[in-house]
């Protein structure tokens, strides 16, 4: 049978990958992988390590948990405290310390907390249990907004009366926006997420690319594909030109997933999001539309905002925006720790800080 | 966290557009199968696709020739260095 | 049995418990020692050496794919006595029940217990049960005690010995425990041909140290990768031998389900549990007359060097390193918590 997936982890591929960029690489460069599964599949294969001295990889906003605020965080934690409520919700969120405890520690405490693996078991959950109301915490890029709401029309076609979403979703074309506006980022490229591109396609980016003059490559998550992303950027910078290219043609279409884009539309719309390290943006959030109002927890349970105050001395803030490393964050592997985490980034399996953690730097 | 293995599609059931009792696809990938949403996928696919996956939804379709000039590409491009 | 569930009278010491015990366990774990029912077993032994190990059980789901919480408690704790380079030659058994629990799936433990002692070669020689009432316990609990005495008396097993240039060797497959465990109680509904590699490891380690003869003294550790993985209990003897050591993830073998059901679900295999499976370091000499005997065994088959030991780095702490398939070097850390899987 054809494998497609073992030809993108070839080591030959990737060898003569990395040839080409020891070739094109000519002086120092800094790029930005954007996506948390980028950052993972970096550290997991060693690609650092492999670069030329010079080449700089650093990691973006694209951990979904880890550019939460602290505010929603709390919230969450509170709405877990609820008799009458089932929290459902991602495995990566179970761990993140609010600024009293982390859904864990209110687990052990006998609060109900559902680890899901996709938006829809929330459904089940809700014909299992009745008399509960079951929240999904909707925490996620373009890339999970649609599963959401195809849960929720699920939800309302089959009259499902029990559910509701706690909705936290970001989107990232505003948060790149807001991230290149900033002068001293220092970024000469960068690897756009690969998923979420297969939703919202290859144009929101070209806009970007060309008002700030930025590189921007589309790449997968094999180890060939973010070498050939890496390879495809500096050839750019080698030629003076500043596209958007498409290096991860198998999952993206140029004008992206059209079903999923309307489905988003019908269900959703845009306002203003508080990112962790970012602040306020608008339009880089979604919420539902007034016509499904009845989905919305934070109307059912008449909860307000929580004002953020991330932890001291935390630096996931900065670490989100590439203007520090976990290395230079007084707490890294001191006071923060997988197991006693102070900030999200040492959490989230795609976080920067917990793969520091976890694989090092070599 | 993205999930990078496209599935291939052993069998679709149930039809386009219905929310009721949405439309899924058993997929296999490592000799491991299971059933995916096709709630949300671009192309609606049919048996010997492939799957891009996420959250147990499909997200987008490509046929094993999509997929195979796309690993074509990438392995011209390796030579071409 | 009439009764079709535990309760409380069960383990109330009287004619009920008599009456379970004799028809679930001594019909089926019978020997000379356990039937006489006294308070202790008298164990002949000549050796003045001996190992002893504990260890409990509480495993959820109690049957899974490839064995069940039975199984387990013996091959755990012979395998425990195994890694130290000792032969079973006694074992407690230990049973916290829950009120509520099916007589049948109770039955099913006691016979692959009984399975398990014949294959590993030994007996249980005193037992205990005790009921406690529902919601104190859940279904079925184990502890499993066991005396060894040396296949080799002047074998001196530990990670200390663990020196440069020694190599690391694993009896076969890794992650397939984990993998099956977690994806069974995750009602992830995924359709896998994977199961526990749950089995006893005495007699892999036997053949080992009886055909390295004399050579003896060049095996260093032997130990089972269960909780925390691979990783981990490379982790603890790099920190014991205050040794670096580096593996070869292309020689690490991990099978293709397994592989998949960790990318799917955002795991490592290197941090998943193991019942069946040892990781040896010994000499470089003999590595290939040590692999060629593990090989030569039912449970060694699979057998692969996936490494070495590399220098004394004295006052610094010791890592491991992965080589990856693509020529990438990270560090390989300690398990920190409970695995999670991820969002996807």
């Amino acid at each position: 049978m054809f494998e497609i997936d073992s030809g993108f982890k070839d080591k030959e591929l990737s060898r003569a990958l990395l040839r080409g960029i020891e070739k094109e690489f000519k002086s120092p460069v800094r790029f930005m992988e954007v996506c948390g599964t980028h950052t993972m599949s970096i550290f997991r294969y060693g690609i650092r390590g492999l670069l030329p001295e010079g080449l700089f990889l650093v990691s973006g906003p694209g951990c979904p948990v880890c550019v939460t605020s602290q505010g929603d965080i709390d919230l969450i934690i509170e709405l877990s405290k609820e008799p009458e409520i089932i929290i459902s919700t991602f495995g990566d969120l179970l761990r993140v310390p609010g600024s009293r405890g982390s859904l864990m520690d209110e687990r052990a405490r006998g609060s109900q907390v559902n680890v899901v693996y996709s938006p829809s078991e929330s459904l089940e959950i809700c014909k299992k249990t009745p008399e509960k109301e079951v929240v999904f915490i909707a925490i996620g890029f373009e890339t999970t907004v649609p599963t959401v709401a195809a849960t929720i029309l699920e939800a309302r076609a089959k009259g499902i009366k029990n559910f509701s979403i706690l909705c936290l979703h970001k989107t990232m074309p505003e948060a790149l926006r807001t991230l290149l506006e900033d002068e001293e980022l220092g970024v000469n490229g960068l690897l756009a997420p690969g998923h979420v591109s297969a939703i919202i396609g290859a144009r929101p980016y070209r806009m970007l690319s060309r008002e700030f003059n930025m590189p921007i490559v589309i790449a997968g998550f094999e180890p060939a594909d973010i070498l050939q992303g890496i390879l495809l950027l500096l050839r750019q910078l080698n030629d003076g030109r500043a596209d958007v290219q498409n290096g991860y043609k198998r999952a993206v279409p140029e004008e992206g997933n059209l079903r999923a884009l309307s489905l988003i539309k019908e269900v959703f719309e845009p306002c203003e999001s508080t990112w962790r390290g970012l602040g306020k943006i608008e339009g880089s959030g979604l919420r539902l539309k007034e016509e499904y109002g009845e989905f919305d927890a934070m109307k059912r349970f008449g909860l307000s905002p929580n004002p953020s105050r991330e932890p001291k001395a935390c630096l996931c803030g900065e670490i989100i925006k590439a203007k520090a490393t976990p290395l230079e964050c007084p707490l890294f592997k001191r006071a923060c720790t997988p197991l006693s985490p102070v900030g999200p980034c040492m959490v989230s399996s795609e976080g920067t800080c917990s793969a520091f953690y976890k694989y090092g730097l070599l | 966290m993205c999930l990078a293995i496209p599935m291939k599609v052993l069998e679709v059931k149930g039809e386009e557009g219905d929310f009721l009792n949405p439309p899924l696809a058993v997929v296999e990938a490592s000799g491991l199968k299971k059933e995916v949403r096709l709630d949300i996928v671009d192309r609606f696919p049919s048996e010997g696709d492939f799957l891009i996956v996420h959250a147990g939804f499909a997200i987008h379709t490509l046929s094993e020739a999509e997929a195979k000039e796309s690993l074509k590409a990438l392995e011209e491009m390796a030579k071409g260095v | 049995m009439k009764d079709k569930t535990i309760h409380i009278d069960h383990g109330s010491g009287g004619l009920a418990t008599k009456k379970l015990i004799e028809e679930v366990f001594l019909k089926r774990l019978s020997n000379k020692r356990l039937e006489r029912l006294e308070d202790s077993a008298i164990l002949d032994i000549s050796s003045n050496q001996l190992a002893f190990t504990t260890d409990s059980f509480v495993v959820d789901p109690i049957f899974f794919t490839g064995g069940d919480i039975g199984s387990l408690s013996i091959h755990g704790t012979v395998n425990d006595l195994a890694m130290q380079g000792a032969r079973p030659v006694a074992l407690s058994l230990g049973l916290i029940l829950e009120e509520g629990l099916l007589i049948d799936e109770l039955e099913r433990v006691a016979e692959s217990i009984k399975d398990a002692l014949l294959e590993a070669k030994v007996e249980v020689v005193t037992a205990d049960t005790k009921v406690v009432q529902r919601g104190k316990a859940d279904r079925i609990f184990i502890n499993t005690s066991g005396v060894g005495i040396p296949y080799e008396p002047r074998l001196f097993l530990s990670s200390e010995r663990v020196e440069e240039g020694d190599v690391i060797i694993v009896s076969g497959s890794i992650g397939d425990h984990g993998a099956t465990i977690l994806l069974e109680r995750s009602g992830f509904k995924m359709d896998v041909s994977i199961g526990s590699d749950s089995c006893p490891l005495n007699g892999l380690v036997e053949t080992v140290i009886k055909g390295v003869g004399e050579d003896f003294n060049k095996l260093k550790v032997f130990r089972d990768p269960t909780r925390g993985g691979l990783a981990t209990v490379l982790n603890e003897i790099a920190q014991a031998s205050n040794c670096n050591m580096i593996l070869y993830e292309d020689d690490i073998p991990v099978k293709e389900e397994v592989r998949g059901v960790c990318e799917i679900l955002g795991l490592d295999p290197l941090y998943l549990a193991n019942e069946g499976k040892m990781v040896l370091i010994c000499k470089e000499s003999i590595k290939e007359k040590v692999l060629g005997l593990m090989k030569s065994h039912l449970y060694g088959r699979d057998s692969r060097i996936i490494g070495k030991v590399e220098r004394n780095v004295k006052d610094e702490s010791p890592i491991v390193t992965l080589k990856t398939t693509i020529g990438g070097e990270r560090i390989v850390s300690i398990l920190s918590g409970q695995p999670l899987p991820r969002i996807c």
